[in-house]
């Protein structure tokens, strides 16, 4: 069971370490800083909630646990907000005037 | 080598790294967000020298708090940057600074190269009466019984320091509100996140100040806690700062200290000492002591991010 529990965490952590290294890259490489805010969250959020995943296998109380998972939610939520307040800052100004969706606006003008 | 020496390495290199980048940076703004990495790198350098209480205290306050202080610096200095560039010193000026700031950086590092083996210290004496106060954290124990004298100044000086931003206001803007926070454009993002983390943040504050006895955590911690939850609320725009003639506020400002004042001067006929605490209550007013700090710092805290009153006229612009 021990062994079991241990291979899932080991399993579970490289996962996310992979997503981490992966969300990295995309920084560094992607053209724009919308692309780039895009891989940032995708792999952070992802690459955090399979750590956080993998070290649940470890914990020994269920507060302990519980921690982990609010620590990944508030992170999710950090990730999520910051990510939309800086696409907002950058999006062209085209995709800015009234509607929803910048394709839509596109096609008219 | 070991993996421990290795993290190591490559913190002590990105944290000089950062250094030199953020005095070189061409303006305020990119050396201040240099400054909050920088300060974040600091934290994971006294995580690994187990200093968690300094650790804490360097994120939320170095970091954070210190971070939005300076990012509005910043942003009022930017229209004068161009101008304060071309006044710059000359590089005979510039290279005698650096030099004088190269000698006292290697000063302080033979200083603490040439401490004597083992470095002197006064942590045994510390473990050894801490069981008298009831506490198990000996930070919180040196901070709040053995140097209490220390922390009662430090709580004090809040109070002229707030003064003396308030004391730039003008006259005629004396019965407005602050305005130094930043105010990003309205953006539901930031109305969510000031709507779902203040209740988070108010628990953590109130989980640091009840571990601070026994584990690392402690009033400075939670109170910069609970004045960045202010401070983000202010900032998406849900709640105005009070106007700094409102009574309520300034009584919360002098409450903490007061209350440190009191049971200091009545430790001289209970224990026989300014600021020492009868044995058997030495627990319970110490964590009074701190609940009622952790409300005026914060207060302060946050206020001093909030900067000077100013009129109705100015807001708008």
């Amino acid at each position: 069971m021990r062994f079991a529990l241990d291979l899932f965490t080991i399993v579970m952590v490289s996962l996310g370490g992979l997503f981490f290294l992966a969300g990295t890259i995309g920084l560094l490489r992607f053209p724009d800083t919308l692309t780039r805010l895009h891989a940032l969250t995708k792999a952070d959020n992802l690459g955090l909630g399979l750590v956080v995943l993998g070290l649940l296998a470890q914990t020994s109380s269920p507060l302990g646990a519980l921690n982990l998972v609010a620590l990944w939610l508030l992170a999710l939520l950090g990730g999520a907000v910051v990510a939309q307040f800086m696409g907002a800052a950058v999006r062209p100004a085209r995709w800015r005037t009234g509607g929803v969706s910048g394709a839509r606006e596109e096609e008219g003008g | 080598m070991s993996l421990g020496l290795i993290s190591d390495l490559v913190l002590v290199l990105l944290v000089l790294s950062l250094a030199v980048w953020m005095n070189i940076a061409r303006t305020a703004y990119r050396a201040v967000v240099g400054f909050v990495a920088y300060g974040l790198l600091m934290t994971l350098i006294w995580v690994r020298l187990a200093a968690m209480d300094v650790a804490m205290t360097e994120a939320a306050l170095g970091s954070g708090l210190t971070g939005i202080l300076l990012f509005g610096a910043a942003s009022r200095l930017a229209p004068f940057e161009a101008a304060e560039r071309a006044r710059a010193p000359g590089p005979a000026l510039r290279l005698l600074i650096g030099l004088l700031c190269t000698v006292v950086a290697a000063g302080l590092g033979a200083v603490v190269l040439l401490l004597p083996e083992p470095a002197p210290t006064l942590a045994p004496l510390v473990a050894e009466n801490l069981s008298p106060t009831g506490l198990q954290n000996p930070v919180t124990g040196v901070l709040l019984a053995h140097r209490a004298v220390d922390t009662l100044l430090e709580s004090v000086v809040l109070l002229p320091a707030l003064i003396g931003v308030w004391s730039v206001a003008a006259d005629a803007d004396w019965v407005g509100r602050p305005s130094a926070l930043p105010r990003p454009p309205a953006s539901e993002a930031l109305t969510l996140l000031a709507q779902v983390l203040p209740p988070f943040g108010i628990l953590v504050a109130i989980h640091l100040v009840w571990i601070g006895a026994d584990e690392p955590g402690g009033k400075f911690q939670a109170a910069a806690v609970l004045a960045a939850m202010w401070v983000l609320v202010m900032m998406a725009g849900l709640r105005q700062p009070p106007p700094v003639v409102a009574r309520g506020w300034r009584e919360l400002l002098v409450v903490g200290a007061s209350l440190f004042i009191a049971i200091g001067i009545a430790g001289i006929w209970l224990a026989d000492a300014f600021l020492a605490y009868p044995e058997d209550l030495a627990k319970p007013l110490i964590i009074a002591i701190e609940v009622a700090l952790t409300g005026s710092v914060a207060v302060f805290l946050a206020l001093l991010l909030a900067g000077p009153p100013a009129g109705a006229h100015r807001r708008e612009v």
